[in-house]
């Protein structure tokens, strides 16, 4: 939300940098920023004990980074990986250390630029997924995408620790 | 920090001038008359002097010429090395440091360490301070090299020192002026040759040109008859070194002060910050894995040329390895040396007259490691000091020797450092800490405890035996941080003792932090390290034992029954277990529970493997079980289990069972 905030005092920056990609079917944006890297699936290695929505970890470059599904923070189910599974890796603030976190995508896009104008605030009311999980909404090539509030999904794991904010039911 | 940020090179100068000007200092106080030592301390502040005012820190470099002057006079044989002395500018140097940080350091405080300075040289004073020699007449000749002027020289500033030692006669010397059509107005074409007359000794003449004799041409020569020949000498350092040792003893000292400070420069050491040999060390890790993905690429392929590169790449790999474990390690005279002061704070703040004895500071450990195991040591130190030693009266009665006895040692057994803090006070009172226990309620009034297991009661948390709660040891850290600390560090700590003749703790400290040696196992499909440290020995789960121990999971241990821990239902992997259950015994760190071995089946065992360590991000911060992972071979992760956690984990499931069945 700050972030959103921050673009739109900034004139010269109105519009979103983003990689959009394919979750079960919708498409979501990232901060372009953010990405580091788009990768194939690698071998996984399981952490038992950990929340479901990070319950992997996967080597990157010699570095062993956390593998999250967003798709289970925004209640989707895990579906099977197909040729166009890849791993978008970003990096991220976790508990104020800069942390490469891997996500899973079902199909990643491309890197689209979307004029502020076309966003909005989600909805309080009205969506299937947490609101408290969405920074923005957006309409981009006549669908809708998502910009997920990372921050938001990690902090909660992606849900498992319970809602910061309660969640509005229909 | 920028690493060209002037002033925070001079902070990072300043520390080192700071740390080598206080071993100094403490060694002085044991060798008073040494006098490599006094003009070591005295260069050290000269220099500090210096570069402060250089970069700015003027106050620093006022404060400093005072202690510098103090030891100017200790240098000259005007005052001794008293310990008072040597104690009031280790005083001042904290303050010191407070201004090189450019901390907000108190004017008042400053005046007061002054006061200390300034009264322990008066009472040195007292010696008959015209014991120098009578006036000398000296003719110097000097000159620099022509682009010393480029490089930052300033010869007036220097005449003016010689005129500050006596009367002076300065007539500059113009022969190699070349004419004015070809004059470069930037370098330095002239010479100098001044007639001295002072009641300084050579020394002193020399002194002025100290931090310029590197590059310089320096003719010093008596003009009074006496031993004029002898003494005269040229030092062109640094390649006049031959011609320096022949002089007179004054210009030799002169070349050795030289070649110190050239000798200090060879050895010197780099500085690099941790995180880029962290980086490094990732660097290399990922090459290892390439390097293994290589090699079973190589041995699919028949090519020969292929084959050999790829055994190569492997050597040097393994080599770069081992080289960048070995950048890591930092002697631990690094750690010892910052206690020597310490022991020489509390023995001024206790009364009581302490030794610190160091060996081993050259066994080597993990800067990482090192680091952390300052404040535990620190505390254990003062501990030896506040509560092990007794004064100098109760040592008296007890027919000891005045003076207090810490040994501080470390030695490397294996892949650990066992670092030991021995003292010969009063040991530890067992009466006493059983009072204490039961007060605090951490063992029942009538308990049996094995004598082992009452001194371990020392590192319970909310335990304290000081009868008075004292500057030393009230720092708000706890026997109870200090062994959770060293446990941190994957290490273990362990406390004998003898009534009336003192304490022994032993820190045992894995190498480093970033490789460990562990047991590679399988469970299910997921491969996990166990730490080769915990591990006592390797059994297979027999069938009849692994059938009924649904209800009973314990294994036949040559007659003794162990608790086992099925890491397939802690895990939770929903598969079927291999037919031949493997139970890896492991010693979980909790003795005082009574069953310390702790069984852990697994489907199979992969063997050693020699591990570098990853941690985990904080997105598993909540995951307890591991420790950290770890990349194999051949690019898969495995994770390392977290021994004391993960038994922890598995009574937690036990009992869960027990209360649901």
């Amino acid at each position: 939300m700050q972030q959103a905030q921050d673009m739109h005092d900034d004139q010269a920056c109105d519009v979103f940098q983003v990689l959009t990609f394919d979750l079960q079917g919708e498409t979501f944006a990232l901060d372009a920023g953010l990405v580091r890297e788009v990768i194939d699936l690698a071998p996984e290695t399981g952490v038992p004990g950990a929340a479901p929505f990070v319950d992997a970890v996967i080597n990157f470059r010699g570095r062993v980074i956390p593998l999250a599904d967003l798709r289970l923070a925004f209640g989707m189910a895990r579906g099977e990986p197909t040729r166009d599974s890849r791993i978008v890796v970003i990096e991220h603030e976790i508990e104020g250390e800069p942390t490469l976190i891997g996500l899973r995508a079902d199909k990643v896009h491309e890197v689209t630029s979307i004029p502020l104008g076309d966003t909005e605030a989600p909805p309080r009311v009205g969506l299937r997924w947490r609101t408290d999980f969405i920074q923005r909404l957006a309409k981009h090539g006549g669908e809708l995408v998502v910009l997920p509030d990372l921050a938001q999904v990690f902090a909660t794991r992606g849900g498992a620790l319970g809602a910061v904010v309660p969640f509005a039911p229909v | 920090m920028s690493q060209s940020d002037p002033a925070a090179i001079f902070r990072q100068e300043a520390q080192d001038l700071l740390e080598q000007v206080e071993q100094g200092l403490l060694d002085l106080a044991h060798r008073p008359g040494d006098r490599g030592l006094i003009d070591a301390v005295f260069r050290g502040l000269h220099t500090l002097k210096g570069s402060g005012a250089m970069f700015g820190f003027d106050a620093l470099a006022a404060f400093t010429h005072h202690c510098e002057s103090a030891f100017d006079k200790v240098r000259k044989g005007e005052a001794p090395a008293s310990a008072e002395l040597i104690a009031a500018v280790l005083a001042a140097q904290d303050h010191m440091r407070a201004l090189a940080e450019g901390r907000a350091a108190s004017e008042a405080e400053g005046a007061a360490l002054l006061a200390q300075l300034h009264a322990a040289v008066a009472a040195g004073d007292a010696l008959p301070a015209s014991a120098g020699p009578d006036e000398t007449t000296w003719r110097l000749k000097f000159s620099f090299p022509p682009e010393s002027l480029a490089n930052g020289l300033r010869p007036l500033p220097l005449l003016d020192e010689l005129r500050e030692l006596g009367a002076c006669e300065v007539k500059a010397l113009v022969d190699g002026v070349p004419p004015l059509a070809v004059l470069d107005p930037t370098r330095g074409h002239l010479g100098w040759e001044v007639v001295l007359t002072t009641c300084q000794p050579r020394s002193a003449i020399e002194d002025v040109f100290i931090f310029v004799l590197d590059d310089m041409t320096l003719e010093v020569e008596a003009l009074d008859a006496a031993p004029a020949g002898e003494e005269s000498a040229s030092a062109q350092a640094p390649d006049a070194a031959a011609p320096l040792a022949a002089a007179g003893p004054p210009a030799s000292a002169a070349a050795e002060t030289a070649n110190e400070a050239r000798a200090a420069r060879g050895g010197e050491s780099v500085r690099v910050p941790a995180e880029r040999l962290d980086e490094l060390m990732d660097r290399v890790g990922e090459l290892v894995i390439v390097q293994s993905r290589l090699k079973q690429v190589a041995s699919a392929s028949i090519d020969p040329q292929l084959r050999g590169v790829s055994e190569e790449i492997e050597r040097l790999a393994a080599e770069l390895r081992d080289t960048m474990m070995v950048v890591r390690m930092v002697p631990v005279a690094q750690l010892f040396n910052r206690f020597r002061r310490l022991v020489h704070d509390l023995a001024r703040e206790t009364g009581k007259t302490i030794d610190l004895a160091t060996e081993g500071e050259t066994t080597e450990l993990d800067k990482t490691v090192i680091e952390r195991l300052a404040d535990p040591l620190v505390h254990l130190i003062r501990n030896a000091a506040d509560h092990g030693l007794e004064t100098p009266a109760q040592r008296r009665a007890a027919g000891k020797a005045e003076a207090g006895h810490i040994t501080l040692s470390a030695r490397q057994a294996g892949a650990e450092v066992i670092i030991a803090i021995v003292d010969d006070g009063r040991g530890v009172d067992r009466a006493r800490v059983r009072a204490k226990a039961e007060e605090a309620g951490l063992i029942a009034a009538d308990a049996v405890l094995t004598d082992h297991e009452l001194l371990q009661l020392i590192f319970q948390p909310g335990f304290s035996t000081a009868q008075a709660i004292t500057n030393l040891s009230g720092r708000g850290v706890g026997m109870d941080v200090v062994k959770k600390t060293i446990e941190g560090l994957r290490g273990t700590l362990e406390m004998t003792s003898e009534e009336g003749r003192g304490s022994k703790i032993e820190l045992r400290i894995p190498l480093t932090l970033a490789i460990i040696d562990g047991l590679l196992v399988r469970v299910a499909g997921g491969r996990y390290v166990i730490p080769l440290a915990a591990v006592e020995e390797c059994v297979e789960l027999p069938p009849e034992q692994d059938l009924r121990s649904s209800g009973r999971r314990l294994i036949n241990l040559r007659g003794q029954l162990a608790p086992f821990i099925r890491l397939r239902e802690l895990f939770a992997t929903g598969t079927e277990p291999d037919p031949y259950q493997k139970v890896v015994i492991v010693s979980s760190g909790q003795e005082r529970a009574g069953q310390h071995r702790v069984g852990l089946a697994v489907d199979q065992i992969l063997g050693d493997h020699q591990t570098v360590i990853k941690s985990l991000s904080g997105l598993h911060a909540d995951v307890e079980t591991f420790s950290g992972a770890t990349i194999l071979g051949d690019g898969g992760v495995a994770l390392i289990l977290d021994v004391p956690h993960l038994v922890a984990a598995g009574q937690r499931q036990d009992a869960e069972l027990r209360a649901a069945s």
